[in-house]
């Protein structure tokens, strides 16, 4: 696997002069992976403020038994442009897009991704894609059968609404595809001579296995919401019973794409926890070898377990025994990453900053949500438990609890080398705080809820539910008020933070071993060689530019 | 030093496991248990949030302990130890997920068994259904009564496919928009909640007329999709006379949240007062008699 083409350091076109510079270049069809990166940040969190304003929405009509804060139409239509813009729009963008397009050309030693016109076109799709889903809810109607769109709800929901949303999602998965080609090109293909593949930092393992998982199975996704959209467009039969076809086919092709898709959105977030734990302290990542086989038999696992979401479907006896055990073992490699993790915290010197609050928030979160995955894997329990707010809990603790925090905990860990600036410690804390007990107080509850009869996506409920829900709706509120200190702390620290200095966590991979921010091309001179990434405990000391406080 | 922590570790272990045996035990989160294999889901959940309990404990234990233990202290810029791996540890940690998933799944696969799940669904041969009657149902299960023999292939069964003969009961449910409509093929009755008698075998012929709805009984721990163009077959035995909710689980348009019905189990007796008292003419709250009369959910 060494590079045989042309090494990244020949290869680069000029840079063209058409390129703007300063702020005007993150508005432009800029090449740079740096630029693009921040691009997909930036937009990922508006809308994940959008989203989350949507699920305030949620939790305020839920406030109460009964339907009383909106129509119940417009509750279907916030519950799916929700799920919709949280997963689409925000998690995928930006655990893949936003980190990856930022670090994977350093963690290689390259210059830039392989594609880098691709590159900006994959990230270009995504404000189209998401101003169009949320226009649907502006003109006319936004779609109303969840996120999910199983036939045949979608096809007998408002038409235009369904079909923008089909279009949303299909533009956003071409931008998947195109980001997840680059990345598998860039790390098999532009990696460094000398660097080999383990010796590549954590986080290009988790998102090599993302990108496979992309690549696999975005396009079934693609193919089925085209046929979905035959059915409502042209009236063809391919899902719709009333004409010969088969609801069930539709899921097991939707859940084909959107199981995988729950791992294209834990697995890099697995590969940032890996890159920041050690950093924060002090010592090897542990066990790598097993970290990589673990990355590589989750996603060999990920893809075969998607029946699990329809237990309850009518699947046959011996399906449901099949993917039970497929999604119990995934438990087997999530399970050695978590050990190794608290392995590498096990002696360290641990800095119990902001990012690494975050992490460890992930990993309790996690393991929360791991446990009823477990749980949920099993038919017998799941027969009770599916598609109740037992279900939304466990998948917010997985997506949220730990997606989300680890992207919190990045943004606060790479602040430094995106801006130049540490972002403000106390403010930091704080956020982590209310969005910890915020987002606890909101989820843990719901458990209950589902176990004792609380189906999800309702508008109103059982009066015997109303007070969980409010401490549900209080949590939703202090994870909604933790965003301000988090807003605050980043347009502060970007203008009045303490510089930074190239290297202010002392971290020994590529991307700090160039100014903050880096420069174009990423390194003034050739790119360094980094064989041990986590090499910490060994003598000799990384070059420390600038010492900061942790 | 390394056998003191090893039985350290060994007490921490044992303990761990006792306090998740106890909240296993003694934390009850589900709802009341009405039908025959509720026990069995519940005997289940224990033996899962035992488990989980005691998992979660240790892995929040252990990182709380490092982050105290090994914080560091301000000013010191120097590494933690330079370890990269431990290869019998990481043998260690593999296996013992592995056995623990291992054991979860056969035992569920057992649970699963308990409740009839794994029956043949789409073959309802007499043999099919008296093999699963026999290893699956309590011995209140009565093979006698009904004579559900003809009738279309019905597929797509969930749980305790006890198949429609075996039943003592049995009703076609309609699921529609945003109603359940319960018909009782033998008296002729049609009704807007569930009437079932307590401890007896019952047959759902559910069929969903324009969307996915999904049949809820929280205290039944049963739950079944029911698809358009999938006629589908569940059975459950009752097991407490009350009065529970049926729910719609599966997103069916504006009005699911409202989509809600009632099951009530009652005894045999007054079961049968029910079914004469609804049977022939009159229209008491919930039922209306003539298959023909218009429905009101």
């Amino acid at each position: 696997m060494t590079a045989t083409l042309s090494p990244p350091t020949t290869t680069p076109e000029p840079q063209a002069p058409l390129q703007p510079q300063g702020w005007l270049r993150y508005f432009s069809f800029s090449v740079d992976h740096k630029v693009i990166g921040l691009q997909y940040l930036v937009c990922g969190f508006i809308f994940y403020f959008i989203g989350g304003a949507l699920a305030g929405m949620i939790r305020t009509e839920l406030l109460t038994p009964l339907s009383d804060f909106m129509p119940r139409e417009t509750y279907n239509e916030v519950l799916t442009l929700h799920g919709t813009v949280m997963i689409f729009l925000w998690i995928v963008p930006v655990v893949n897009g936003a980190f990856g397009n930022y670090l994977i050309p350093f963690y290689v030693g390259a210059r830039d991704m392989a594609f880098p016109r691709l590159n900006a076109v994959a990230f270009w799709l995504i404000p189209p894609a998401g101003l169009l889903l949320i226009s649907s809810y502006f003109i006319g109607s936004a779609s109303q059968s969840g996120w999910t769109a199983y036939p045949p709800l979608s096809l007998t929901t408002p038409a235009t609404g369904q079909v923008i949303w089909i279009l949303s999602v299909l533009l956003l998965g071409g931008s998947s595809i195109f980001g997840g080609i680059n990345f598998i090109a860039t790390i098999l293909k532009l990696r460094r001579p000398g660097l080999k593949m383990l010796q590549l930092p954590m986080f290009c393992w988790a998102l090599l296995g993302t990108s496979i998982l992309v690549v696999l199975s975005t396009p079934v996704l693609a193919g089925t919401l085209v046929l979905l959209s035959f059915d409502i467009i042209a009236h063809t039969g391919f899902f719709n019973p009333a004409l010969g076809g088969n609801a069930v086919v539709y899921q097991h092709l939707f859940w084909f794409y959107s199981h995988p898709a729950v791992y294209i959105m834990v697995l890099p977030a697995f590969g940032l926890v890996s890159e920041i734990l050690p950093v924060h302290a002090r010592k090897p990542l542990f066990g790598y070898i097993t970290m990589v086989y673990s990355i590589l038999a989750i996603v060999v696992l990920g893809l075969v377990v998607w029946a699990h979401h329809m237990f309850t479907s009518g699947t046959p006896p011996w399906m449901r025994l099949f993917f039970t055990i497929a999604t119990s073992l995934i438990a087997v490699p999530t399970g050695i990453k978590f050990f190794n993790w608290l392995a590498t915290l096990w002696g360290g010197k641990i800095a119990l900053n902001t990012a690494m609050l975050f992490s460890c928030g992930f990993i309790f979160n996690f393991v929360f949500g791991g446990i009823t995955g477990v749980a949920l894997a099993q038919v017998p329990f799941d027969i009770h438990v599916h598609d109740t707010y037992f279900v939304v809990a466990h998948f917010h603790y997985i997506v949220y609890g730990g997606t989300v925090f680890v992207i919190f905990g990045s943004v606060y860990h790479w602040y430094p080398k995106f801006t130049g600036r540490m972002a403000n410690e106390s403010l930091g804390r704080l956020h982590f705080l209310l969005t910890f007990i915020g987002f606890n107080l909101c989820f843990a509850p719901q458990h209950w809820l589902g176990l004792n009869g609380m189906p999800r996506r309702v508008a109103e409920y059982d009066p015997q539910f109303t007070f969980i829900n409010q401490v549900s709706s209080v949590g939703a509120l202090l994870m909604a008020i933790s965003t301000l200190p988090f807003l605050i702390n980043m347009v502060y620290s970007a203008f009045a933070g303490e510089q930074a200095g190239d290297n202010p966590w002392r971290a020994l991979t590529p991307e700090w071993l160039t100014s903050s921010p880096p420069p174009v091309e990423n390194w003034k001179g050739p790119a360094p060689l980094v064989t041990h990434p986590y090499g910490y405990g060994e003598a000799p000391q990384p070059q420390a530019v600038g010492a900061s406080s942790p | 030093m390394p056998i003191p922590a090893a039985i350290l570790t060994l007490g921490l272990s044992v303990v761990l496991v006792l306090i998740g045996l106890w909240v296993g035990q003694n934390v009850n989160l589900l709802p009341i248990d009405a039908s025959a294999n509720a026990p069995v889901y519940d005997e289940l959940f224990q033996v899962l949030f035992s488990i989980g309990t005691s998992l979660l404990l240790g892995i929040v234990g252990v990182l709380i302990y490092s982050l105290i233990r090994y914080r560091r202290v301000a000013g010191d810029t120097g590494d933690g130890l330079a370890i990269e791996g431990n290869l019998p540890l990481e043998v260690f940690w593999t296996a013992v997920p592995a056995i623990v998933v291992l054991f979860i799944g056969i035992y569920s696969y057992d649970i699963y068994e308990r409740m009839g799940g794994m029956a043949p669904l789409n073959d309802h041969s007499v043999h099919a259904m008296q093999a699963s009657a026999g290893a699956a149902m309590p011995a209140s299960m009565a093979m006698e009564g009904s004579d559900g023999s003809g009738g279309p292939a019905r597929i797509w069964a969930g749980i305790s496919p006890t198949g429609e003969a075996a039943a003592a009961v049995n009703v076609d449910v309609t699921a529609m928009q945003f109603a359940f409509i319960f018909r009782y093929p033998d008296s002729g009755i049609i009704s807007g909640e569930l009437h079932v008698p307590v401890g007896q075998p019952v047959a759902l012929n559910m069929e969903a007329k324009d969307v996915i709805h999904a049949f809820w009984v929280p205290q039944f721990r049963l739950k079944q999709d029911v698809i358009p163009g999938q006629p589908t077959l569940l059975s459950f035995t009752a097991t407490k006379a009350g009065r529970y909710p049926i729910i719609c689980a599966e997103l069916c348009g504006p009005y699911h949240g409202g989509m809600r019905s009632t099951v009530v189990v009652e005894d045999p007796d007054d079961y049968s007062t029910w079914v004469t008292k609804n049977s022939p003419a009159p229209l008491p709250v919930s039922a209306t008699t003539a298959p023909s009369a218009p429905l009101q959910s």
